[in-house]
C-alpha cells in the first residue's frame, strides 16, 4: 500500500474492517478527481470486480455502460461511455476516483457516487422507498471499489 | 483478458445498431381505425431550448406493445375502464347519487381529463383528477373517498381518460397554478436519493437510450393510467412517480402528496399538445 504525505492523518481516520485497513468515504482524498491511495490495503480482486460490474445487485455498471468483456450479460446500457479500453484511457488512480465519486472529475456527471455517504437529497434505505436509517452506507464497500478498479485496469483495447 | 473473448465482444457490440434500435420509431397511432392520436408534436413554449418536439412514450415501445393499444379489444386497460363505466351509474353515499346523475354519460366528460391537474378556485388548490373525483364523492355524493390510487380510483381515471383520447393535453401553468407548477419543475430537476438522479437525467438528457433493459422515453404522462405488461395491471401516474423516486435509492413521496401533485402538474405540462392516450399500454 502506498502511503502519501498525509498518511499520519489518514491512518488516524482509517477504520478496521475484516482485518484490512480501509479509508472511510468521508476521508477519501481526491486530486483532480483521482484517488491515489487504495481504499483498502487488502488489494483488489479483478475477477470479483468483473462480477460486481455486471451484477444488478452490486455495481450494476452495465446498466449504463457497455462492457464487451461481459458479452454474456444481457441488456447493457448506453448512458455512459463504453468501458472497453478504460484501463488504457485512465490510470488506476483516476479509475478509483471515477468509481468512488465521478462528480469530482466530471462536474454534474449523471454517474452515481459509489463511495460517498453524505450530501444526498432524501437519501433512502436502498430501494425500499423508505428513509435512510443508521445502516446507511456507501453503495459499494472499499473492498468492492478496489475489486472494480482492479478489473477496470485490465480493460485494454 | 482472453483475446478471443475480446474479439467476440467487439463483434457482438454493434454500437450504431443498438442506438438505432433505441430511437423512437416512426409510426402512427389510430385507435379502433378511427381516432387519430397525436404522438409527436411541437414542444410547448415553456420547453424552449429543451425539446423541439415532444414524443409520446408509445413511440418508444416495441411493435407488439404498440399494436395492443390500437384496438380497444386488445388493450387490457380498457377492461378496467369498463368496470368504472359500471360504477359510474351506481348510486352511493348519503345523497343517493351516482356520477351519472350529475354528469350524464362518461362521454360527456371528454373535456375534463385533458386539463388536469387544474387549479380549483373554491378549494384554493391545484387538484389532480383523483382529488376531484374524491371531492365529488365526499361533497356531492356524501360517500367515502376512495384510496388515492386504489383500484376503484385508477379504474375511474381510466374511464375518464378513455373518453378524452385524441384530445390534446392542455394543462394551465400560469395564473394561480403557477407556483405549484414551479414547485414541480424544481422537483423535476432535483437529483434525489443516493443515486442522485433527477427526472431530467433520464427523460430529458438520455431519452432514446437504453438503461439496462429499459428504453428511456421523454417521460410524458399523457398515457396514464397505463396498463404495464411488466406487472399486468393498470398503473396510476403517481404510483409510477413513487417507483421512479424509490429507484434513485431515495425516500420517496406518497401518492397524493402535495409534492407529487406539483410534479404531476409540471410533467403533464411538458406533454401539452400530445393526445390523451390513457389507458395506454406500455411494458
Amino acid at each position: 500500500m502506498r502511503i502519501p504525505g498525509i498518511a499520519a492523518l489518514a491512518a488516524g481516520l482509517m477504520a478496521f474492517a475484516a482485518g484490512a485497513e480501509t479509508v472511510a468515504p468521508t476521508d477519501v482524498s481526491y486530486t483532480d478527481g483521482a484517488v491515489e491511495t487504495p481504499l483498502t490495503d487488502a488489494g483488489g480482486d479483478a475477477s470479483n470486480g468483473r462480477v460486481i460490474v455486471g451484477d444488478k445487485s452490486q455495481g450494476n455498471c452495465i446498466a449504463c455502460h457497455v462492457v464487451s468483456d461481459l458479452a454474456d450479460v444481457p441488456f447493457q446500457g448506453e448512458i455512459g461511455p463504453p468501458l472497453d479500453g478504460a484501463g488504457e484511457r485512465w490510470s488506476e488512480a483516476e479509475l478509483r476516483g471515477i468509481v468512488a465519486n465521478a462528480k469530482m472529475m466530471f462536474e454534474g456527471s449523471m454517474m452515481p457516487s459509489f463511495y460517498k455517504v453524505d450530501g444526498f437529497i432524501r437519501p433512502g434505505n436502498a430501494y425500499t422507498g423508505k428513509a435512510a436509517d443508521e445502516t446507511f452506507g456507501p453503495i459499494l464497500s472499499a473492498g468492492q471499489i478496489e475489486d472494480v478498479v482492479a478489473y477496470l485496469v485490465t480493460l485494454k483495447d | 483478458m482472453n483475446g478471443l473473448a475480446w474479439m467476440f465482444g467487439a463483434v457482438s457490440l454493434v454500437g450504431a445498431g443498438a442506438v438505432a434500435l433505441a430511437d423512437p420509431v416512426e409510426d402512427t397511432l389510430v385507435l379502433n381505425g378511427e381516432t387519430e392520436i397525436v404522438t409527436r408534436t411541437a414542444a410547448p413554449e415553456h420547453l424552449d431550448g429543451v425539446f423541439d418536439e415532444v414524443i409520446s412514450g408509445w413511440l418508444y415501445r416495441e411493435d407488439e406493445t404498440r399494436v395492443m393499444q390500437a384496438d380497444d379489444f386488445d388493450n387490457p386497460g380498457m377492461i378496467f375502464a369498463e368496470l368504472a363505466r359500471d360504477a359510474w351509474s351506481v348510486a352511493e353515499g348519503s345523497e343517493g347519487k351516482s356520477c351519472a346523475d350529475c354528469h350524464g354519460e362518461p362521454e360527456d366528460m371528454a373535456e375534463v381529463r385533458p386539463h388536469y391537474p387544474k387549479w380549483n378556485e373554491e378549494a384554493g388548490e391545484v387538484r389532480t383528477l383523483e382529488m376531484q373525483i374524491n371531492a365529488c364523492r365526499e361533497d356531492q355524493m356524501g360517500a367515502e373517498p376512495w384510496k388515492y390510487n386504489g383500484g376503484d380510483m385508477v379504474n375511474m381515471t381510466a374511464l375518464l381518460s378513455s373518453v378524452s383520447r385524441g384530445l390534446p393535453v392542455s394543462v394551465a401553468i400560469d395564473g394561480p397554478a403557477q407556483s405549484t407548477w414551479e414547485q414541480g419543475k424544481e422537483m423535476y430537476y432535483t437529483r434525489y436519493g443516493q443515486l442522485e438522479l433527477a427526472c431530467a437525467n433520464c427523460h430529458e438528457d438520455n431519452n432514446g437510450r437504453m438503461i439496462r433493459a429499459d428504453h428511456l422515453s421523454q417521460g410524458h404522462i399523457n398515457g396514464f393510467p397505463t396498463y404495464r405488461l411488466k406487472n399486468t395491471k393498470l398503473n396510476a401516474v403517481q404510483d409510477r412517480f413513487k417507483g421512479c423516486v424509490r429507484d434513485t435509492r431515495a425516500e420517496t413521496f406518497a401518492p397524493g402528496s402535495p409534492e407529487f401533485v406539483a410534479l404531476e402538474l409540471y410533467v403533464a405540462s411538458r406533454g401539452n399538445g400530445l393526445s390523451v392516450e390513457g389507458p395506454s399500454v406500455r411494458n
